[in-house]
């Protein structure tokens, strides 16, 4: 891994001199793809031990989904007509766009409250709110039947009366959205001042399109289960379920930026700047206490809602007790969060954060897959080959999201636009 | 479909409800269908589990030979849904006792007034039909398989074995010998008439004679006349209906009511969200000017 620091300096001693075209080239490519170094030494930095294992579990996966797409649908998952979506939808859709709520969760604080303190992480929650759609629709691509028609509700018909159909609107509405909102960052990287002049132009108006996508879709993505009162179990299932959706995708954008903020804390360091590393304690505290309150919301009108479904009477059965382990997790958060930002321990608002991830995966698990066609025996859950796909496309996530943090100004400011940030 | 016609109207009535304040569902009574549509009774007193229903369907469909044959009675052995048949198939015939009686009971899709797998399509590919079969257009079809989750009779089935066409199995109440005015193959079939094929309006009828006309032999109920808010299919029982595996969860309210009070918030929310955050962001954004200003005069 090569310095930072000394990257823009090198750039301008080359600029003084005359270059052909093909240095002009050369340079470009080194500078901005193989982060200064030339390409056998980059291509020798790559090769580290996570490196290979991620390069493994990624062949594994690819030959999976290559079998997949050759073959059937059924040769590498445990969907059937008794379990129609699996373990590619559960993850991907269901789990995987809730915890993208990070970019207008923090794009909203920061950029139409003007809550400035915000402002270090909010590239960082714009960038992973962006893969997290990204992923989604490779995970949606993987599981539908007919992937090379996903355009189809865009443009050749119309199913308006379906959630679904707001869904695939949204979620590619946003994606563009979102994509549009990283730009800046993007376009620094490129060195493209003017376009990304107009980029940081429309960021308010970017924020309060997301608002708008996001509450929706957000909602809408449990409210798809809306449609199915007697195959989701009781203790899952009520009409409150698109608002209880939005309101744990809150939780749930900031649980995973305070774990990110830790994360990047310890793995790339030496991708950040001051400014972004010396704020930190206090952002994640903030976030700590937001999260406690927006948990403390989501646990009461869930209890009001099974109340209002009259489900209580399950809650003795096997899927009761499994419904107790994950509202005592969801229910104790709230008070976690609200310790931990007493005692300013940024620990202990850590540790919550993680929890609240495993209760809002728990939460979106049990009803996309565990607790829907209940009444139906003998269902397998998923089938080990569909784990090592989503293990693989996951790991894929997390190399594309190095690979931008890497090369652009994400989790620091960039030295020619400080000042300009958008 | 849900043309905007038909959104407003039911979103008018939904407004006069509420206003009304009548929290009562009158599911048949919003629901403007064609008053001629077609459909099915079935008369489980009747039916003597010959299964050449089935065999007429896998006939009129073009389905694959099945592993066992069609006079094969060992597959009563175990409850059967139409996809698990051991092959593709759109209906399957079970074998119940209740009280030392055997009954037989045909399953396939339903025929909603108002189906759920319609309203849950993304891209308009299910469809009922004017003439009341349940139909799949296989050209718009994406194969996200909502349609199998929304479906409260757990009927549609999907080809996971098919990687380049795989299609949505269920009835279609053979559409294509309606259109060329014949009788639905499995009735056609039918020995016994325990199938019987006609217009809804005039099934309900005679299923009514029938319940009233034997009220010792019939329970007095037709089940589909407001199930889900009405199907096409139509069965009449001499035992109770929850013992034949009917789903008696399903309520009377339609279907595409459930997700409606959702779709309706969609406008409101897209109309709302720019008007508070952008007076938010003027508060904040006038407030910083204000601020800037001050300091400017003290300087």
């Amino acid at each position: 891994m090569n310095e930072f620091a000394g990257e823009y300096t090198e750039k301008h001693i080359y600029q003084e001199k005359e270059q052909t075209g093909s240095e002009i080239i050369t340079y470009w490519i080194r500078d901005k793809l193989f982060m200064g170094l030339t390409f056998k030494e980059y291509f020798k930095s790559l090769i580290t031990p996570l490196n290979v294992v991620a390069g493994l579990i990624v062949l594994a996966g690819a030959y999976l989904i290559a079998m997949r797409f050759l073959f059937r649908l059924s040769e590498v998952t445990e969907s059937s007509n008794e379990q129609p979506w699996g373990l590619f939808l559960s993850w991907g859709l269901f789990i995987g766009v809730p915890f993208s709520a990070s970019g207008f969760v923090i794009g909203t604080a920061v950029y139409i409250f003007g809550l400035k303190k915000y402002q270090p992480i909010v590239k960082n929650a714009i960038l992973l709110g962006f893969l997290g759609y990204l992923f989604a629709v490779i995970f949606l691509m993987i599981d539908l039947g007919r992937p090379w028609r996903i355009y189809y509700p865009m443009i050749i018909s119309f199913g308006t009366a379906s959630i679904m159909f707001l869904v695939a609107w949204h979620v590619s509405l946003y994606l563009s959205v979102q994509l549009l909102e990283f730009s800046p960052s993007a376009l620094a990287w490129l060195g493209a001042r003017k376009l990304r002049k107009v980029a940081v132009g429309m960021t308010l108006m970017l924020t309060v399109f997301g608002v708008m996508l996001s509450t929706l879709h957000q909602a809408a993505l449990s409210g798809m289960f809306l449609l199915a009162p007697g195959k989701l179990h009781p203790l899952w299932y009520t009409s409150y379920l698109p608002w209880l959706a939005f309101i744990s995708a809150i939780g749930a954008a900031i649980a995973l930026m305070i774990v990110v903020t830790k994360l990047s804390q310890v793995f790339l360091r030496e991708r950040a700047d001051e400014h972004y590393l010396s704020n930190l304690d206090n952002i994640t505290l903030g976030l700590g206490k937001a999260a406690s309150f927006v948990l403390f919301t989501y646990v009461g009108l869930r209890l009001i809602s099974v109340t209002h479904e009259s489900a209580w009477k399950y809650i003795n059965t096997p899927f009761g007790h499994w419904f107790l382990v994950e509202i005592t997790i969801l229910g104790i958060l709230p008070f976690l969060f609200y310790y931990g930002v007493q005692k300013k321990n940024v620990g202990i608002v850590q540790v919550s954060a993680a929890l609240t991830m495993v209760g809002i995966i728990m939460n979106r698990l049990n009803i996309s897959l565990i607790a829907f066609n209940w009444q139906l025996p003998n269902r397998e859950l998923f089938y080990w080959k569909e784990f090592v796909v989503v293990i693989a496309v996951v790991t894929i996530e997390i190399i594309v999201y190095r690979w931008v943090v890497n090369r652009m100004p994400v989790l620091r400011q960039h030295p020619d636009y400080i000042g300009d940030e958008h | 479909m849900m043309n905007r016609r038909n959104f407003l109207k039911i979103g008018v009535s939904a407004l006069a409800f509420g206003i009304a304040g009548s929290g009562k569902a009158l599911a048949t009574e919003d629901f403007a269908g064609n008053p001629d549509r077609l459909g099915m009774l079935s008369d489980t007193t009747r039916c003597i589990g010959c299964r050449r229903c089935e065999a007429a369907c896998n006939k009129a469909n073009n389905l694959p030979p099945p592993k066992k044959s069609f006079e094969d009675t060992s597959v009563f052995e175990e409850k059967r849904r139409p996809y698990v048949a051991d092959v593709q198939s759109y209906t399957a015939v079970n074998r119940y006792t209740v009280d030392g009686k055997t009954v037989y009971r045909k399953v396939q899709c339903m025929h909603c007034d108002e189906p759920a797998c319609v309203s849950a399509c993304p891209v308009a590919a299910m469809k009922k039909s004017k003439e009341g079969p349940v139909v799949w257009d296989e050209k718009l079809c994406i194969g996200c398989r909502y349609c199998i989750v929304a479906c409260p009779f757990y009927v549609p089935a999907f080809d996971y074995s098919s990687a380049f066409d795989p299609r949505i199995q269920k009835c279609f109440m053979c559409y294509k010998r309606i259109s060329e005015g014949l009788v639905p193959a499995c009735a056609e079939a039918c020995p016994v008439e325990a199938i019987t094929f006609g217009k809804r309006s005039d099934l309900i009828k005679t299923a009514k004679l029938r319940v009233w006309g034997e009220p010792d032999k019939y329970i007095d109920h037709v089940f589909g006349e407001e199930e889900a808010g009405g199907t096409g299919w139509l069965y009449i029982s001499g035992v109770p209906f929850s013992e034949l595996d009917f789903p008696m969860d399903v309520g009377t309210t339609s279907y595409p009511k459930l997700t409606k009070d959702f779709l309706s918030m969609v406008n409101i929310t897209l109309v709302s969200w720019p008007a508070l955050l952008g007076g938010f962001y003027l508060m904040h954004h006038k407030a910083h000017n204000e601020k800037s200003d001050k300091e400017g005069d003290k300087q």
